[in-house]
């Protein structure tokens, strides 16, 4: 506590500093915050949310995108819902920014929470998550038609599929190969996509569906192979990350014969009960944020799907993907 | 040997004037958030996470370590002083920590504490230094059954060890049942929050903590007359000599609970799991077992060497596999992560700088812990000498204030009142708090391994002797639980015969 408000007054005391700079600059008329914005993060310390809240933040502070300070609050307990909720019962407060992902239609339907995207502001979605395939490097599959053809040919539920949490985007997409295609796995809920990944190096499971920046380290270390992306086009990334491969060079799903598509939004809400001028505002702020070379050296760090979106398309892309999550959600039975 | 050299390096890049600042800085800072019930070292080095951002990666882990290794050595100061654990992980130092204090004997607690630690440290470090490479392939080993058999060696060491066997399951049983409060992580569903959103996160265990011995330990002192029983907490280069020579004798305690230090920070089980699995095998191998409790050198030096051995080696993990050993490393993970790192078997060789300054500045700065910590001591200790009536009032409100600074919620405080009372009520019926503590630390976690397990086997409890490794910790564990069945079997059978008492305790019942 005392560490924090010593942090608050240093803040402050930094904030009035860039305040007594910015005063020269003509003010605009529009609405601004007038006290630190709480940026809500509703996924455990060092996950990908964190990582990406805390650096738009050092952005926004780097770049004096803002005059308030914005504040990481993680709150990750239940699997987001906390967070999720939190934002949820916040009706009205502008100061709180939201960083969601698919949580948004998988968690009310999974345990029947009363959150709902469309009663909140929709502010931005400023990038696209991949999926991937993956098996450890000493497996013999070198694509995925030969790995899920083994699936298919073992028994039902043979081999594990690792990834996090219950219900959520991972078990979905190992719900769709078994639609899809036919291979059926036994899928293993672990706390963390790190904790998936490790376990996949130890062969405790045979395979997991992580994002790049989840299993980077070991495909790097030569530990872990990609098999491919559950994405209608190749990654756009053509540095070599490993010895020989780059991001670009794996081959999608849908080449390798297996039809699912899977990406997962990163985008900011307000709470309900806030003004268009209000998500404007922010809109305008990450704006600047996606444009920084902060954030493209983020986004290719951590292979993201570079893509923004706000407004009426915002809210059109949330009611498609909502529409999916619900149908995967009903066919895989993990509606309440 | 390369790994001495490239040592040698990370020496050269730690002793800049600059990094040696950083160092003490972040010990000093370490130190006030972990003698603050409440503020530990997870969210005090969160909070500081963001003003390292603008400093070199190398510098920055160095301050950030520092603070960890910081809490890691107060959080003893208020376990033995106020039977407040400043931390998760120094619970187990109440146990004879509090009754040496109020013996008068603060200052002999307080030096053994901090030297236990800084053997505990200095034995991980020496590890991480020769055995990064291998160290970081024998975790991989750890699937869900390895986990599970560790958390059950740790709840079974428990039992067996108890004076009271049956409470102590009660207690752990109150403890699983708060564990489970929150999201299953297996179901994906919610559990036990009766449509209530305050109980989404659970029941944070150091709130409950926080209640259980900080407010709790206040009522008993109230209902025994409104003092304190510390009486003086001198702690001077005399009192730090005499220790010290007295140290020695418990050698086998310092390098056993350093060994089971590192293995749960490596494993990852962790400080608090290691804190009181030290404290278990030292009162299970000790000739004063009975005396355990009531104010013991030897119960002090266990759990702190090895939570300070386990919170340093679960460094290790953290930068070889980018596996946190613990929540503090979790936090130093993200802060990795920000400053453009990537955490995995290629930082060792990518980031040499990095990661051997990193090493080579543990070694200077648990010295330079050591020395602070025993010399800041008696401006802790005189703390004692305030009349019972203004020091109380501080202690519930600075607790109060810790159990909201957990998740900045004002429900906590209602928490941590309730459990203050429930704390007063168990201690009053003699039902030991420790096991609902580790209960509540580790049960999660050992539920989710369990079910993990059991998924994959398809419901076989074969599994856990499916491996030699897996077997041999799973054995462990039973032997464990049934030790005082074995250890009652066989002093009854002796006097009859030797020869019946060895067939008697092969065959323990179950």
């Amino acid at each position: 506590m005392f560490m924090q408000r010593l942090l608050k007054v240093a803040l402050l005391g930094a904030s009035g500093l860039v305040l007594s700079g910015a005063m020269g600059v003509a003010q605009s008329a529009e609405w601004q915050p007038t006290k630190p914005v709480e940026v809500i993060v509703p996924a455990g310390a060092g996950g990908a949310s964190d990582q990406m809240a805390r650096l738009i933040t050092s952005i926004v502070q780097k770049h004096q995108l803002m005059k308030q300070p914005m504040i990481i609050q993680i709150k990750g307990g239940a699997s987001g819902a906390e967070g999720a909720m939190d934002v949820q019962e916040s009706k009205g407060n502008a100061h709180k920014l939201f960083v969601a992902f698919s949580l948004i239609y998988t968690l009310p339907i999974a345990t029947g929470l009363p959150l709902n995207w469309r009663t909140l502001n929709p502010v931005a979605m400023i990038a696209l998550d991949e999926f991937l395939l993956w098996v450890n490097s000493e497996t013999p599959y070198k694509n995925a038609r030969s790995f899920l053809d083994a699936v298919k040919a073992a028994p039902p539920e043979t081999f594990k599929m690792g990834g996090t949490g219950s219900k959520r985007e991972d078990q979905l997409i190992s719900f769709a190969l078994g639609k899809a295609y036919g291979a059926k796995f036994t899928y293993i809920p672990y706390k963390s996509g790190g904790e998936a990944a490790t376990q996949l190096v130890g062969k405790h499971i045979d395979s997991n569906v992580n994002n790049p920046s989840e299993n980077i380290a070991q495909w790097r270390a030569g530990e872990l192979r990609a098999l491919c992306v559950f994405s209608a086009q190749r990654m756009a990334y053509k540095n070599k990350i490993t010895k020989d491969q780059s991001w670009a060079d794996i081959p999608t799903c849908k080449e390798s014969g297996v039809d699912v598509e899977y990406q997962m939004l990163r985008a900011f809400f307000l709470p309900p009960g806030t003004t268009k001028e209000q998500s404007a505002f922010y809109v305008d702020v990450l704006k600047k944020v996606v444009a920084t070379p902060e954030w493209k050296d983020y986004v290719e760090r951590n292979a993201l799907k570079e893509t923004f979106s706000s407004g009426p398309d915002f809210v059109k892309f949330l009611e498609k993907d909502d529409a999916n999550h619900r149908t995967l959600m009903k066919e895989a039975g993990f509606a309440k | 040997m390369e790994d001495l050299s490239s040592l040698f390096h990370g020496f050269a890049v730690a002793l800049t004037w600059y990094n040696v600042g950083m160092m003490a800085i972040g010990v000093v800072l370490g130190v006030v958030i972990g003698v603050l019930p409440g503020l530990g070292g997870p969210n005090g080095v969160a909070i500081l996470l963001p003003l390292t951002f603008t400093m070199e990666p190398t510098s920055a882990i160095i301050m950030l370590s520092c603070i960890y290794w910081g809490t890691l050595f107060a959080g003893a100061i208020t376990s033995i002083l106020f039977n407040i654990p400043g931390e998760s992980h120094s619970v187990a130092t109440t146990f004879d920590g509090y009754p040496l204090a109020q013996q008068g004997r603060a200052g002999e607690a307080l030096t053994s504490a901090f030297t236990g630690s800084f053997f505990g440290a200095f034995f991980a470090v020496l590890l991480i230094t020769f055995l990064a490479p291998l160290v970081a392939k024998f975790a991989l080993r750890f699937g869900p059954p390895e986990f599970f058999a560790v958390y059950l060696l740790t709840f079974c060491s428990f039992i067996g060890t108890g004076d009271r066997p049956f409470k102590t399951v009660i207690s752990m049983m109150l403890g699983f049942g708060l564990a489970a409060i929150g999201m299953d992580t297996v179901s994906g569903e919610l559990r036990m929050t009766f449509g209530w959103s305050e109980l989404l996160r659970g029941v944070d265990f150091l709130v409950v903590v926080i209640g259980l011995f900080g407010v709790g330990e206040i009522l008993i002192t109230m209902e025994e007359g409104l003092a304190f029983k510390g009486k003086s907490a001198e702690i001077n280069a005399k009192v730090v000599w005499q220790t010290w020579k007295k140290l020695p004798k418990y050698w086998l305690t310092l390098i056993r609970s350093s060994v089971v230090g590192c293995w749960m920070g490596i494993t990852p089980g962790g400080a608090t799991a290691a804190s009181f699995m030290g404290y278990g095998i030292a009162k299970r191998f000790s000739p004063e077992a009975h005396k355990f409790g009531t104010g013991q050198l030897e119960g002090v030096i266990a759990p702190e060497t090895a939570a300070h051995a386990a919170g340093t080696s679960a460094l290790l993990p953290m930068l070889a596999l980018g596996i946190p050993g613990s929540a503090t490393a979790a936090v130093l993970l993200g802060g990795l992560m920000v400053w453009g790192l990537q955490p995995g078997p290629l930082l060792f060789v990518e980031q040499k700088d990095f990661v051997w300054g990193l090493i080579a500045s543990m070694y200077l700065s648990n010295i330079a812990g050591l020395i602070i910590v025993l010399t800041t001591v008696p401006l802790f200790a005189a703390i004692l000498r305030i009349p019972f009536s203004i020091i109380a009032p501080i202690i519930i409100a600075l607790c109060a204030v810790g159990a909201y600074t957990v998740h900045n919620a004002t429900l906590d405080i209602w928490f941590m009142v309730l459990f203050g009372a429930l704390g007063y009520v168990l201690k009053k019926l003699e039902y030991p708090l420790a096991p609902l503590v580790l209960a509540l630390v580790l049960g999660d976690r050992a539920e989710n391994a369990f079910r993990q397990t059991m998924l994959a086997s398809k419901g076989q409890l074969g599994i856990f002797w499916s491996n030699p490794l897996v077997g041999t910790i799973t054995t462990l564990a039973l032997l464990m639980l049934i030790w005082p069945l074995i250890a009652l079997i066989w002093r009854k059978l002796r006097p009859a015969s030797v020869r019946g008492s060895v067939i008697a305790a092969g065959q323990p019942r179950p």
